[in-house]
């Protein structure tokens, strides 16, 4: 037996994935598609948000699709589905985060035309899905009015990794006592200079704001 | 629980390493880990136990490097470690700042491995 020899590897763990979300970020930059990867916790109101943003792009003449990733159930697929866009679910049974290669084989022969905009709506997790690449051009992390203002100083990791930070249910504000200042403070300790957006997809406040937004980041 | 998703990878990465190198067995693996990461020490060792099984992992040890947050402040004009990950300023000046320079780790640094096939050790990429 020969001595242990001591091998440099200096190679990123997720190297497999980070090829695939290259790959894919590439095709869709070459397509002119516009790819969202919307991340919070479970109940920040990520379908809700997304439903009345497929509503609306296509109201506006946009062509969009939406891949939503939970545990268990094709709820959200249907949720979505009544906005009238091409929607896939993915049951990760178990997993709780999607990976690139589990998007791209949902989009194999899919969606069936061209979209200008894909929604990824991950798996309801605010740590898991922080080092998945997934190709999206837009990170976004959502943060509901009702559940604590700190919610980044305690999931730095993910908000960090977020290009825009969307307030949600700012219709709850009052009802939940909620502390703008302290959100945005909290965002900011995270973020530094990160935009931060405030929605309520069931009063429809803010969502001008965030569909004009997303129509900016349109190649 | 993705430390098992991870922990699956650095054993794939690890074996392949070694089979390229000429070895037999890997007998213990580096990580970085940044603490923006994600990702729990703990956990990935516990998953690294079930994810070497079977593998020329099986006898290897983890040693997980923790990779504390680094800023740029364009102030100060320097590199400074963070003592905590939050809130992302300068600890000098207190001036926030989002220019990581370091954090979000998560690699493979390093194996060690044994082998009847060794002498060829090549530099790392």
């Amino acid at each position: 037996m020969s001595e242990p020899r001591i091998l440099e590897v200096r190679t990123s763990i997720l190297k497999r994935n980070d090829e695939i979300a290259r790959e894919m970020r590439e095709e869709f930059r070459r397509a002119g598609m516009v790819v969202v990867n919307l991340v919070s916790s479970p109940g920040s109101g990520k379908t809700r948000l997304l439903h009345e943003t497929l509503v609306r792009l296509r109201r506006a003449g946009r062509s969009v699709a939406a891949i939503v990733g939970d545990v268990e159930t094709d709820h959200d697929a249907r949720r979505l589905a009544a906005s009238g866009a091409p929607v896939r679910q993915i049951m990760t049974h178990g997993l709780c985060h999607l990976e690139a290669d589990m998007v791209r084989r949902e989009l194999q022969a899919w969606p069936p035309q061209h979209v200008d905009c894909l929604f990824i709506e991950n798996v309801g997790n605010l740590v898991c899905p922080t080092s998945w690449d997934l190709g999206e051009s837009l990170r976004v992390a959502l943060l509901s009015v009702a559940e604590g203002e700190d919610k980044p100083l305690k999931y730095p990791g993910l908000f960090n990794t977020a290009d825009v930070a969307v307030i949600t249910k700012t219709d709850l504000a009052e009802a939940c006592d909620f502390d703008r200042a302290a959100a945005l403070d909290a965002l900011a300790a995270v973020r530094p200079g990160m935009t931060v957006l405030e929605t309520s997809a069931k009063s429809g406040a803010g969502l001008d704001a965030w569909i004009t937004f997303l129509e900016a980041r349109r190649p | 629980m993705h430390e098992l998703s991870i922990a699956m990878r650095v054993v794939d990465l690890a074996a392949a390493r070694c089979r390229d190198a000429g070895g037999d067995a890997v007998t213990a693996v580096t990580v970085r880990v940044g603490r923006l990461a994600a990702v729990h020490g703990g956990a990935l060792a516990a998953a690294f136990e079930m994810a070497r099984e079977g593998t020329p992992l099986a006898a290897a040890t983890l040693r997980v490097v923790d990779v504390p947050v680094r800023v740029w402040c364009p102030q100060c004009r320097v590199e400074a470690d963070l003592t905590d990950v939050v809130p992302l300023a300068c600890p000098a000046c207190g001036r926030p700042t989002g220019d990581l320079r370091a954090g979000h780790e998560l690699e493979v640094e390093s194996i060690e491995v044994v082998g009847s096939r060794g002498g060829t050790v090549e530099a790392g990429r």
